[in-house]
């Protein structure tokens, strides 16, 4: 499997960073959810919200690499069998989570510098703070930062629908061609 | 309040009989000459110190009838602020003063009991967490007279304990932080 994208199929770099951040996507928001709602004298109060924290500077990072990645290197031609409302669709529901995860991280970001604290990675270096005191700012960013990751896990949804029902109605190529699996029809791809 | 009314009228026949009057005075909130703190215990260990930055209110007061002051003071709960962005947003959540539902805290003073030269006891009504409850006020005269700049004031500080669990906030921090101590002093400019 190469590193790059190809015309028929995700390259390497693409299809790990996809399939990495859908992992990181679920289990923050799990983590999340399940961190807010402990009690004071678990013994995960301070620990989960650091993991929480650091997992998602990590996620920061890796979401820019792959915004750069996607804009500086071709990605493969449509599965020509898609009917462009399909397309429409699944350019609006891939930019919508770009966004939507691009929003998160900043809000998220912005919760814990609210008062001019940085935000610690796994406890090797502190990202300072560089947006604090706005008004009212660790409320909005907190409802911005939860709402968006229950928006994102609804429009990640409807994607992983659209990618099983070409994958098993339609018996296409588009979830093959993210798993770096064999394409048996490669050839219907070509243009 | 009926009973309020009724004092009140009676001191303005007082006044009118021309005995001395209380003066109003409000609160300095333009100065800052006033603030609105409290201390928790932090699991039996330290305390922690908090306070809220968005109040405003009114006194009266007569140095030689002292028994006929009342005070009343609204809080913007949305501004405490305890140095933390992350505990400020919990504050400010569902466990403890659901400052969304509950905006404002308020004291309305209902008696005075002279206990010294320059202490009181100021019983009130305090409004916190949507709750009302009657609560008693150690209080101590700081001290009046003329400013630089041609106001006149006067200011108090007083302390009183809160049982969390009286107004409605039963969040379990420890059996060591089951009540806290609010700490107020104000300062007022003779209307």
């Amino acid at each position: 499997m190469q590193w790059r994208n190809t015309n028929d199929r995700f390259g390497l770099v693409t299809g790990s960073l996809h399939w990495l951040m859908a992992l990181a996507v679920i289990g923050l928001t799990a983590l999340g959810l399940w961190m807010t709602s402990l009690t004071y004298y678990s013994p995960y109060y301070t620990s989960a919200p650091f993991w929480h924290k650091s997992i998602g500077l990590v996620f920061a990072a890796l979401l820019v690499l792959r915004l750069i990645w996607r804009a500086a290197t071709p990605s493969p031609a449509h599965v020509a069998s898609h009917q462009r409302w399909e397309r429409r669709l699944a350019a609006g529901a891939q930019w919508l989570m770009y966004a939507a995860m691009l929003l998160i991280v900043i809000s998220g970001y912005l919760i814990s510098t609210a008062k001019g604290r940085g935000v610690s990675l796994f406890g090797w270096v502190e990202v300072p703070a560089l947006i604090s005191n706005l008004p009212d700012q660790a409320q909005r960013a907190g409802a911005v930062h939860y709402w968006l990751a229950l928006g994102l896990l609804g429009v990640a949804g409807v994607h992983a629908l659209g990618a099983l029902k070409h994958h098993f109605i339609d018996k296409d190529n588009t979830l093959r061609r993210m798993l770096g699996m064999r394409l048996p029809n490669a050839t219907e791809n070509r243009k | 309040m009926k009973k309020l009314i009724a004092a009140t009228t009676l001191g303005s026949l007082m006044l009118a009989a021309g005995l001395a009057q209380a003066a109003d005075y409000q609160i300095d909130k333009q100065g800052q000459h006033a603030s609105i703190n409290f201390k928790i215990s932090h699991l039996g260990y330290s305390w922690v110190y908090g306070r809220f930055n968005d109040f405003d209110g009114t006194f009266s007061w007569d140095a030689d009838k002292p028994e006929a002051s009342a005070i009343n003071v609204t809080v913007n709960t949305e501004s405490v602020d305890t140095n933390h962005a992350e505990r400020d947003k919990h504050i400010r959540g569902e466990d403890f003063l659901n400052v969304s539902e509950n905006a404002t805290a308020t004291f309305t003073s209902t008696g005075v009991e002279v206990t010294g030269d320059n202490s009181a006891k100021v019983t009130g009504d305090l409004t916190l967490n949507g709750v009302t409850k009657p609560v008693v006020l150690d209080a101590n005269f700081i001290g009046e007279g003329e400013d630089p700049w041609g106001g006149y004031r006067a200011g108090f500080d007083a302390t009183t304990t809160l049982k969390l669990a009286d107004f409605g906030i039963d969040y379990n921090l420890g059996p060591a932080s089951e009540t806290v101590e609010l700490i107020l002093t104000v300062e007022g400019v003779r209307q």
